[in-house]
């Protein structure tokens, strides 16, 4: 048997190489599989579980499994997507996802995906948690109502910003985004808008202050096209 | 032979929310003249018909902050076919339940007694006054919602297709435009 460094995606055959991911080799196909902590330019956290796909018919994050030749995935399927929306909606209550007064509306991507995949209420009883924001630091807000634990910016700090500002605490559904001062403050910690930790936030938590509105809600990424359609989930005015 | 088909009849109502849905419904503007050749209005503030009769679609805004708002929304469930949850805070609770970190007694003596400038404030306890929920809720946590249309508000021409989805017999659908949560 020939080695085929391809698999199909929906019916639909990627080609892919060494070491890729299915996310990364659907991605460069140009096929969209929803996700939420995958960045491309982070190593995968497979936390989300938004990428789940079915492998040859096993459930399996596409940000973490690697393909093989001739692997059956099947990723846009009413089975899947309904799985998705489930996870979607338990993010929404655990939190406190006001869009209406967020400035990351219409950028955000958890917003975004909800929209692709149909979210029309959050099904599930809401939490309202007591998640106070931190203001401390001159330049850059905490708003922790918002946190989907993706750990993102936790990854960018320790990965490429070669520091340690936050850090995932707790287990279970007391998890929470901590920051790495004794204080628990922004402020108090070697954070600077410069880090690439301050520029991953795929929702509103790490917002920079006073710019909040400088683009109006509506003409937005993803008020001017689908979450599916925006190659790579870098987000305007990031 | 008679023909013309039974119009549908449509009930609406605000809880806590801001009329904003229903002044976004109203943008339908002239299309307002064709729903009324489908449509005829129950309980809802166009009519000011105080209680809903049976009804095939009830269209209900805002969310759950007191106990009236939960009286209303049973009247609604119990006498429409089709429930429809229209804004975020039908949905999610919206604005209202940003209240919901705090205590509602510190609530209710911060505006009515401590707040500066007040002069012998005092906490309203009319029986007439319905009596404030602990925390506000989304109307899906009392009872079963059909469809969703979110927003704040939704566009009139989010409205417009889901209403006009079903009145044709059609599972309603919003597409990439339509569904927003802002």
């Amino acid at each position: 048997m020939s080695q085929n460094n391809t698999f199909t995606l929906d019916g639909k055959t990627v080609p892919f190489t060494d070491g890729q991911t299915i996310i990364q080799a659907a991605m460069a196909a140009g096929v969209y599989i929803p996700h939420l902590c995958f960045n491309p330019e982070f190593k995968p956290h497979g936390s989300c579980k938004l990428c789940t796909v079915k492998a040859n018919g096993r459930q399996t994050s596409s940000c973490t499994q690697h393909p093989l030749p001739d692997m059956r995935v099947e990723s846009d399927t009413p089975e899947i997507n309904d799985e998705r929306r489930a996870l979607l909606q338990m993010l929404f209550v655990e939190g406190n996802h006001f869009c209406p007064s967020c400035e990351k509306s219409g950028n955000c991507q958890l917003q975004a995906t909800a929209y692709e995949l149909k979210m029309m209420s959050p099904h599930f009883d809401q939490f309202f948690p007591d998640r106070p924001l931190d203001a401390s630091h001159p330049e850059y807000l905490l708003d922790y109502n918002r946190c989907i634990l993706c750990s993102l910016c936790v990854r960018a700090s320790i990965d490429v910003d070669g520091k340690n500002v936050f850090a995932l605490s707790g287990r279970g559904i007391k998890s929470h985004l901590i920051v790495n001062a004794k204080s628990g403050r922004l402020a108090d910690t070697d954070f600077s808008g410069d880090d690439k930790a301050a520029h991953v936030c795929p929702v509103g938590v790490i917002l920079k202050k006073r710019v909040g509105f400088a683009t109006p809600i509506g003409q937005r990424t993803f008020d001017e096209q689908p979450i599916s359609a925006t190659p790579h989930p870098t987000v305007k005015g990031a | 032979m008679n023909t013309e088909t039974k119009k549908l009849r449509v009930a609406t109502t605000s809880l806590a929310g801001c009329f904003g849905c229903h002044m976004s419904f109203l943008d339908i503007d002239e299309r307002l003249l064709d729903l009324l050749q489908r449509v005829e209005f129950d309980r809802s503030p166009l009519t000011d018909i105080k209680h809903c009769g049976p009804c095939d679609i009830g269209i209900v805004e805002g969310g759950l902050c007191n106990a009236e708002n939960v009286h209303v929304l049973r009247e609604f469930r119990a006498n429409c076919k089709i429930l429809i949850a229209i804004g975020a805070c039908a949905i999610n609770g919206g604005l209202p339940a940003q209240r919901n970190h705090l205590a509602l007694a510190t609530i209710l003596e911060e505006v009515y007694h401590a707040q500066h400038g007040l002069v012998a404030g005092f906490i309203p306890n009319d029986p007439e006054l319905p009596l404030p929920l602990d925390k506000v809720h989304p109307i899906h946590e009392v009872v079963k919602v059909d469809y969703f249309i979110p927003g704040c508000p939704p566009s009139a021409d989010a409205i417009w297709k889901v209403l006009t989805d079903l009145l044709s017999g059609r599972e309603p659908e919003l597409g990439h435009g339509l569904i927003h949560y802002d």
